[in-house]
C-alpha cells in the first residue's frame, strides 16, 4: 500500500460566498437571503409598526379626525427613471413623491405607503441602500409610512437596475371635491413654479445632452403646499401635477374633463433660463417635458390670490405664478397666447418627445 | 435669455408689422422654405398678426418630410438585419415607409438608436467592433457638414463597421422645381438662413434674376421672420428682384467655406427623388467613389425595394406649396401625428405637423366639424 492517503486539513466543504455586494438570483428566492438583504437593506430605513409585525398585510387606522367620514383616495405608480441617480433626486425619491403627489390631487392628506421592489441580478447592494435612504427621508418630509413591501429579482437583462412600485393611500376630508372635471368658466390657472426641470435633468443624467448643465430636477413631496393652498382657497376645483407630458397634455386633460376651454399668456409660464436653453438647443419645448415637483391649481377667481400667496410661501412653491383662465370656449382646447401676441393651439404630445433635426 | 428673448420681443415685432402693413398695396404670396420656419410661424402665432394681404405657403424644406420612400424602405430594410445597430436623428423614427416604421423595427427587436449627432454613432461603431453601425444621412446642406465629418472620421479611424445611409437634398433644385412649374404661385421666397449660413447666398443670385422672384435670407424667430417678409414684400411693391440678407448675424454671401470644403470632399452631386415632388435631376449629394466603402446602399443589399405611397396623401402638393394643409381630405381626420399617412404630419417642421399641433381657431374649428 502506496502512501497516498490524503490528508484531511480539517472541513474542506467551500463556504459560499455571501453576496454583500450584488444581487444574485438568492436574493429572491423567499428564504434566508432574502430575509437578511431585508433586514440589512431595508428595515433600517424603512420600518413602520405595520412592516415590523411580519404580517403578508398591514392593518392601519384611519386618522382620528376622519371619524368615519369623508373617502379614500388611493393610486399607484410604476418608477422606472434610468438612471436611478440623477441632479437633484434618485428613483427612491421619486417613487415616495410620484405617489404622495397622485393622492394629494384629490385634496386627501396622504397617509400610507406600499413599496415593491424589481431588482435586477449584478444591482450593487450600495445602490439599493442609498436609495432606500433617499425614499426615507422623502417619506419623512411628506409625513407618510411605508407599511408594507415586496422584493423580487429578475435575471440580468431583464430589468433596468431597479424598478420600483409604490400604492399610496390618502383621506379626502368630506365635502372636497376636486378633480380634472371640476374646472369652470372664469376660473383661474395656476402653477407651483418653473417647467421642465425634471425632463432636462433626466437628460443631462444620461448624457444625452452633450453639454453640462446645472439642472436640478424639481422631485419633491407637495402634500404640504396642497394643504397649504387648500386652507387659503378652500373652493380650489383642480389640482393636477403636470408629469409625463408635461404642461401642456396635462391641461389638455382638464380641457377634456371639464368641457372647457384654457387660455394662457406664454410669458407668464415659469421657466428656468437654463432649462430654456438647453430646449432651444435640442427642440424641445418644455411644456411638454416632464415635472416631479409641480402641480396645477385652478381656483375660482375670487381665490386666486389667496391661492397663489400660499403657494409662494412654501418653498416649492417659490417661483408660482398665474398663468391663464378658464372659459367656456372652445371646448376641450387649450390656447396659448404667444410672446408676440399670436394665438395658438397647445396640443398634447403625440408620442415619445423627439429632437428637431435641424 | 439674451439673444433670443430679443427677437421674441412683442413691440419689435409689432412695429415690423405695423411697416408691412403700411407699405402693403396688393395681395402677394410668399413661400418659407424651411420647415423650421413653417414651425417657427404656427408656434408664434405670427401668420395670424400679418396684414390679409400676405399668404404664407410653406416649402419643400423639411428633410424628413422629402426624403424618398424607396430611401425610408432601405433603412428599414437595413434596421430589420441582425447585426445592425441603425443610427437615426429621432424625427425619423415614426415616418411610415410603405408598411412600416423604425419603431416598429425597434419594438420587433431591431437595434433602432436616436442620436443627437452622427459623431454619436461613429463612437457606438468604434464601442461595436462586432456590429454593423448605419446612420442615415438625411437632411439638407445643413446636416450635411456634421454627417461628412462622420465620415471623414470613420475613414481615419479605420472603422470598416460604419458605414451611412445618404439622402442629401438641396434647396436651390427645389426653387427651380417650384419656380418652372405651370402651376407655380409664389411670388417671393423667405430662404432659409441655417442653409445660408452653411451654403452662403451666392447661389441663389441666378434663381432671382431668372424668374424675377425676390429672395431673402432669412432667419427663425418671430422678429427674423416678420423682417424676412418686410424685405421681401418692400421688393415686390417696388417690382425688384434681388437677393437680400436680413440674417447677417449668421450668414455671409460666400457662407461657411471650410464647411462647404469638407462636405465636397465627401459629397457629389446626385439626382434625388423628393418624396411627394418626384425626380429632380442633380438636386441632392451622394457620397464619392472614394467614399464608396462608407456607403449603405452597397454594404447592404436593399436594391430590390418595392415602394406604395398612400393614395389619399396630398403631401407633394402641400410640399410644393399648391395645397395647404386643412386642404387634405384626411387631414385631422384619417391623418393625425399619431396616424400620420404622409411625412409632413411626423416632423415638428412638417407643415401638416405644425398646423395640427398649432393651427389657429378657425382651424381647430373647422376640424371640430368635419
Amino acid at each position: 500500500m502506496t502512501n497516498s492517503f490524503p490528508t484531511f486539513e480539517g472541513a474542506y466543504c467551500p463556504v459560499p460566498l455571501r453576496h454583500n455586494d450584488q444581487i444574485v438570483m438568492g436574493h429572491g428566492s423567499g428564504g434566508r437571503m432574502t430575509s437578511e438583504l431585508i433586514q440589512r437593506v431595508f428595515t433600517p430605513f424603512l420600518s413602520s409598526p405595520p412592516l415590523l409585525e411580519g404580517n403578508d398585510f398591514a392593518r392601519v387606522s384611519l386618522p382620528f379626525e376622519a371619524g368615519m367620514k369623508g373617502h379614500l383616495s388611493i393610486s399607484t405608480d410604476s418608477h422606472i427613471v434610468s438612471p436611478i441617480f440623477f441632479r437633484g433626486g434618485d428613483i427612491g425619491r421619486l417613487s415616495i413623491c410620484g405617489t404622495v403627489n397622485d393622492v394629494c390631487m384629490a385634496g386627501a392628506i396622504p397617509l400610507y405607503l406600499t413599496a415593491g421592489f424589481i431588482l435586477e441580478e449584478g444591482l450593487p447592494v450600495e445602490f439599493i441602500e442609498i436609495v432606500v435612504q433617499s425614499m426615507q427621508a422623502a417619506a419623512q418630509e411628506a409625513g407618510v409610512q411605508v407599511i408594507a413591501g415586496d422584493t423580487k429579482v429578475v435575471e440580468k437583462g431583464k430589468a433596468d437596475g431597479l424598478f420600483i412600485n409604490t400604492a399610496g393611500v390618502g383621506w379626502i376630508p368630506e365635502d372636497r371635491i376636486i378633480g380634472g372635471e371640476q374646472a369652470r368658466p372664469g376660473d383661474v390657472v395656476l402653477i407651483s413654479g418653473t417647467m421642465g426641470d425634471h425632463g432636462i435633468a433626466v437628460l443631462a443624467a444620461r448624457g444625452d445632452l452633450g453639454f453640462e448643465t446645472g439642472i436640478a430636477s424639481d422631485v419633491a413631496p407637495l402634500n404640504h403646499l396642497i394643504h397649504a393652498v387648500l386652507a387659503a382657497a378652500p373652493h380650489t376645483h383642480v389640482l393636477r401635477d403636470p408629469t409625463r407630458g408635461g404642461l401642456a397634455t396635462t391641461l389638455n386633460e382638464i380641457a377634456v374633463q371639464s368641457n372647457a376651454g384654457i387660455w394662457l399668456e406664454e410669458k407668464t409660464i415659469p421657466i428656468q433660463p437654463e432649462v430654456r436653453a438647453a430646449c432651444e438647443m435640442l427642440g424641445f419645448d418644455p411644456f411638454y417635458i416632464a415635472n416631479e415637483g409641480k402641480v396645477i391649481v385652478i381656483v375660482p377667481p375670487d381665490e386666486a390670490d389667496a391661492a397663489l400667496k400660499a403657494m409662494c410661501s412654501n418653498r416649492y412653491g417659490e417661483m408660482a405664478a398665474r398663468i391663464g383662465t378658464v372659459k367656456a370656449d372652445p371646448a376641450g382646447r387649450v390656447l396659448l397666447k404667444t410672446s408676440i401676441g399670436g394665438t395658438r393651439i397647445m396640443d398634447v404630445l403625440a408620442g415619445e418627445m423627439l429632437p428637431r433635426i435641424c | 435669455m439674451r439673444y433670443v428673448d430679443e427677437f421674441r420681443d412683442a413691440g419689435l415685432v409689432k412695429g415690423v408689422l405695423d411697416e408691412i402693413r403700411h407699405i402693403v398695396t396688393r395681395p402677394w404670396v410668399l413661400m418659407e422654405i424651411c420647415g423650421g420656419q413653417t414651425h417657427s410661424i404656427m408656434q408664434s402665432g405670427l401668420d395670424q398678426l400679418l396684414p390679409r394681404e400676405i399668404e404664407l405657403v410653406h416649402g419643400p424644406g423639411c428633410p424628413v418630410c422629402v426624403t424618398s420612400l424607396e430611401l425610408i424602405d432601405k433603412a428599414l430594410a437595413i434596421a430589420s438585419q441582425p447585426g445592425v445597430i441603425f443610427c437615426s436623428f429621432g424625427d425619423m423614427l415614426r415616418v411610415p415607409g410603405s408598411q412600416q416604421d423604425l419603431y416598429s423595427i425597434r419594438a420587433r427587436g431591431g437595434q433602432v438608436k436616436v442620436v443627437y449627432s452622427p459623431l454619436d454613432a461613429v463612437r457606438i461603431a468604434q464601442e461595436n467592433p462586432d456590429k454593423q453601425v448605419v446612420f442615415f444621412a438625411i437632411g439638407f446642406e445643413t446636416t450635411a457638414p456634421p454627417n461628412v465629418t462622420s465620415v471623414i472620421q470613420a475613414k481615419a479611424l479605420g472603422l470598416k463597421n460604419y458605414s451611412v445611409l445618404v439622402s442629401h437634398v438641396c434647396v436651390p433644385p427645389a426653387m427651380h422645381a417650384i419656380l418652372g412649374s405651370p402651376q407655380n404661385r409664389v411670388q417671393g421666397f423667405l430662404a432659409a438662413g441655417h442653409v445660408c449660413a452653411v451654403m452662403g447666398y451666392w447661389e441663389y443670385l441666378p434663381i432671382a434674376g431668372k424668374y424675377h422672384v425676390p429672395i431673402t435670407v432669412t432667419g427663425f424667430e418671430p422678429l427674423d421672420l416678420a423682417q424676412g417678409i418686410l424685405m421681401t414684400v418692400r421688393q415686390l411693391e417696388a417690382g425688384i428682384y434681388e437677393v437680400q440678407n436680413a440674417y447677417t448675424r449668421a450668414v455671409s454671401q460666400e457662407g461657411n467655406r471650410t464647411a462647404q470644403a469638407m462636405i465636397f470632399k465627401v459629397l457629389q452631386p446626385v439626382d434625388r427623388n423628393w418624396r411627394g415632388i418626384g425626380l429632380i435631376p442633380m438636386s441632392g449629394w451622394g457620397l464619392r467613389p472614394e467614399y464608396a466603402d462608407f456607403d449603405a446602399e452597397k454594404r447592404f443589399d436593399v436594391s430590390a425595394i418595392q415602394t406604395r405611397e398612400n393614395e389619399i396623401c396630398i403631401a407633394g402638393q402641400i410640399l410644393q406649396g399648391l395645397k395647404k394643409p386643412v386642404q387634405c381630405p384626411a387631414f385631422g381626420t384619417l391623418c393625425t401625428p399619431q396616424t400620420p399617412l404622409g411625412a409632413p404630419m411626423v416632423s415638428s417642421e412638417g407643415a401638416c405637423n405644425a398646423y395640427f399641433r398649432f393651427g389657429n381657431l378657425e382651424l381647430s374649428k373647422k376640424n371640430e366639424t368635419r
